[in-house]
């Protein structure tokens, strides 16, 4: 199974290379250029961007932590690009300097009560940036404690259980009142870099538009909305005007 | 200190869908009229012109175009004695911000009410006697009749270019119409809309279980059109960003595609930009409004005094302000008495998404936010018999989509997982082959449902926020499951190969999570009787003459469709009865 095995591979590649390079390092330059190369083993992967992304917002820690939880939520396969690949983590760096990161969109005076009904919706103190810095570290030392490492040198199943936890609200944080908020919104900035126009530095060369069949910025189907049924036969063009 | 502006004619709160038609109503008139906005100027050219206009993340996903929650919000709880939260993160219902306010931003989906839609009471209480309804319901009737309104939703489907097929004309049935609408004097401005392949199969189905599919009647026009202010629309080309983003090809009506630049030429017009409205201004016995007060950009607080206040703002915004205003009495769910507040409802959706084989080609993102979609009424209001079924109210159901965004639009097969290998693999496979099935229906007002003041929580301008107080009843999760099953059915008879179903169920609260419609409705009710309603048949206050109340605001419950062609007509009854009545002879319209 020459595909599992590269898999294999890649994920020990991974893993060592994340968990060997100090991170000043791997802040600087080698995080996103390591992970590319890595992914390069993939049957659809493009080549590796010509600059590696420097975080501005992450810590070497908190950016490890990040590429390890995108390419378990959007894995690279045959199948598609995954998360990585396609610069999600660069996408939400870049987002924590934006108004969004800030919390300019959310209502954030207190007093705050968080254990009302989920239904009544998000209820905790923590703009995107803040809330990023404190859960990670806090997950980080939950596997620590629990697994011995943080999550970015578990290995792929440890990762998907310590995924599936959060998810379900069932790995306490020390700081974190109600984890599973911090998973929704990690999982929702994830399809965001993943789907989002290339201009925001994820969804790199319009990979999950081309993966999916979705034109993109085309938004004139003139010439097609009295064909229904018809395939529709032109790629993806960007905002910015890249074609596929 | 405070500076005070030479007064006008009129004031108009709030530049969005009603507030445009009552500035260039009132303006050619000849009087003077200002509209205070608190948003910033916006339109087409430069603002979303094409390609930066379809950019899902900044629109879809981060709400560019509405109010900023960190500004101004809501908060939320679902019963009375329950301690309300703020509404965070827009998630529910949107909040509009700027000119042109939701009309800007809205889906275009243009409908009329059904006659029986303004005597929803007596109707009801007529066809299935009193007991039928349950004891805490609270709605009521309009003080207007469909053949009165019907000139003024005609009115607003011209401004519009409304594309549609009329199904009944003067009386008399027209195939491929909607057969339960009320009549019509004519025809819509412009045809309907192609059919997107979605749409398509699912009016196949439909026919074929004898049911009337029909176009969904949609603001955008499916060719130029030029309305009665001169104003000029061009043709939708089914590019798939409605609904969260402004049209970047003039197709979609919006105050700046119908009104604006008419309006904006008036040399008897201002527009003042960046200016809250804090407060409408009484006189000392509390029976004249005599301006408001705002605090423009520079955090300035003004006092614009003026003979007539129009309050166009946002449903919510609406009854905030009359609250902080003390104008009227604020309700109170204990008694039952008071009005300002009362009777807010919402709606409630529910959804299929079908997937099919790979040989069928859906093109889900060719689609508008109105139009390109199909319809059958046969379950809305009361256009079957509800005797065996015990609840009343219901909604249409739709077939097609809106657009294929992927962040938004994207949907999954049943019990894919929501991350991971397997979510992407089933994105990649479906995507092309997806389409959908929704219901959007009434929800009743209730004793317990409404919107006061909240004690804690207060706005960037340290103004209390309006506390809303709702849940879903027994009415409603009854009329959901009978409605839902009949649009699973059609999906059956769609016949894909897989298809999910999210439905409201008993035992679950209002989720403030789940997006549904942007139609908050009530809490300055229309209505025959001062006691129970906050505005008369004209939108004029009860209490306070020389002001008019327009919006979503006045609905006394919600009907099944959605509201901006209702909103439209009795907006356009409210300017002609200013214009023809009241600036004659300034008092009560109606006699209390």
């Amino acid at each position: 199974m020459p595909l599992d095995e590269s898999f294999k591979n890649r994920r020990t590649f991974l893993r060592q290379a994340l968990g060997i390079v100090p991170g000043a390092v791997l802040l600087s330059s080698g995080g996103a250029e390591l992970l590319s190369s890595a992914t390069a083993l993939g049957a659809t992967v493009k080549p590796p961007p010509a600059t590696p992304y420097a975080p501005t917002f992450f810590n070497a820690a908190e950016w490890a932590f990040l590429n390890a939880a995108v390419d378990r939520l959007i894995p690279a396969d045959l199948e598609g690009p995954g998360g990585v690949e396609l610069g999600v983590p660069e996408f939400i760096d870049r987002q924590m300097e934006t108004g969004y990161g800030y919390g300019e969109f959310w209502y954030l005076s207190s007093p705050f009560v968080p254990d009302v009904d989920p239904s009544l919706g998000y209820q905790l103190q923590y703009a995107p940036r803040e809330f990023y810095r404190t859960a990670i570290a806090d997950i980080d030392a939950a596997c620590v404690s629990a697994h011995g490492n943080a999550f970015s040198a578990l290995d792929p199943a440890t990762q998907d259980a310590v995924l599936t936890a959060l998810q379900k609200g069932s790995l306490p944080l020390a700081r974190i009142a109600k984890p599973a908020e911090f998973f929704i919104q990690l999982l929702a900035n994830t399809k965001e870099g993943y789907f989002a126009d290339p201009m925001y530095g994820g969804n790199k060369h319009m990979g999950s538009w081309k993966m999916i069949g979705f034109p993109g910025a085309r938004a004139d189907f003139k010439s097609w909305m009295t064909r229904p049924g018809v395939v529709y036969p032109l790629g993806p063009v960007s905002i910015q005007g890249e074609k596929a | 200190m405070t500076v005070t502006m030479k007064p006008v004619d009129a004031v108009v709160i709030g530049l969005g869908w009603t507030g445009s038609i009552l500035s260039m109503e009132l303006a050619s008139e000849g009087i003077n009229v200002v509209a205070l906005e608190r948003g910033a100027y916006r339109d087409t050219a430069p603002d979303w012109t094409y390609p930066k206009a379809v950019d899902e993340l900044k629109y879809g996903i981060r709400g560019e175009l509405f109010q900023r929650l960190s500004k101004d919000t809501v908060t939320i709880r679902h019963a009375v004695g329950d301690t309300a939260v703020p509404y965070r993160q827009l998630n529910v219902f949107l909040l509009p911000d700027n000119v042109g306010g939701a009309g800007v931003h809205w889906n275009g989906q243009h409908y009329r009410p059904s006659p029986e839609d303004l005597k929803f009471y007596s109707h009801n209480v007529e066809r299935y006697g009193a007991k039928f309804l349950p004891e805490d319901m609270t709605i009521q009737d309009y003080d207007v009749t469909y053949d009165e309104l019907e000139p003024y939703l005609d009115e607003f489907e011209r401004l519009c270019g409304t594309s549609g097929q009329a199904g009944n004309i003067r009386g008399k049935l027209i195939a491929g119409g909607n057969p339960f609408e009320g009549p019509r004097s004519r025809d819509y401005p412009t045809p309907a809309l192609p059919d997107s392949e979605g749409a398509r199969r699912f009016a196949k189905a439909a026919k074929e279980m004898g049911y009337s599919p029909f176009p969904q009647p949609s603001a955008n026009c499916s060719q130029p059109w030029t309305n009665q202010y001169g104003v000029r629309l061009g043709p939708c080309n089914l590019c798939g960003y409605c609904e969260r983003y402004g049209c970047y090809i003039y197709a979609k009506a919006s105050p700046q595609t119908t009104i604006l630049p008419a309006l904006l030429r008036k040399p008897n017009f201002e527009m003042r930009t960046h200016s809250t409205v804090t407060k409408i201004n009484l006189s000392s016995d509390g029976k004249r409004a005599t301006g408001v007060t705002y605090v423009d950009a520079t955090g300035q607080e003004v006092i614009q005094p003026a003979d007539l206040v129009i309050l166009s703002s946002f449903q919510i915004n609406n009854v905030r302000l009359m609250l902080l205003s003390g104008i009227g009495k604020p309700y109170d769910p204990n008694t039952g008495e008071g009005v300002i507040g009362k009777n807010f409802a919402y709606q409630m959706m529910s959804e299929s998404a079908l997937f099919f084989d790979k040989d069928v080609a859906t093109n889900p993102f060719i689609g508008a936010g109105a139009g390109a979609q199909q319809i059958i009424d046969e379950f809305n209001a009361d256009h079957f018999d509800h005797a065996p079924h015990g609840f009343i109210g219901g909604g249409y159901i739709l077939g097609g989509t809106t657009g294929g965004r992927p962040l938004q639009q994207l949907n999954v097969p049943p019990g894919t997982p929501a991350w991971g290998a397997a979510w992407k693999k089933a994105a990649k496979d479906t995507y092309l082959h997806s389409t959908r099935v929704q219901t959007h229906s009434s929800v009743m007002s209730y004793r317990g449902a409404y919107v006061d003041l909240d004690p804690t929580y207060r706005n960037a301008l340290g103004q209390p926020l309006a506390r809303i107080t709702f849940d879903w009843h027994d009415n409603e999760y009854k009329m959901t499951k009978f409605v839902t099953d009949r649009a699973l059915e059609i999906v059956a008879k769609m016949n894909p190969k897989s298809h999910t179903v999210t439905m409201r169920k008993p035992g679950e609260h209002f989720n403030t999570r789940q997006y549904q419609t942007t139609h908050i409705t009530g809490g300055v009710i229309t209505g025959a009787d001062p006691k129970t309603s906050a505005v008369n048949r004209y939108s004029q206050s009860w209490d306070v003459p020389n002001l008019f109340v327009f919006g979503a605001s006045a609905f006394p419950q919600n009907f099944g469709y959605n509201p901006t062609g209702l909103i439209g007509g009795l907006t356009y009854m409210g300017a002609h009865a200013i214009r023809e009545k009241y600036l004659k002879s300034p008092g009560p319209l109606v006699p209390v």
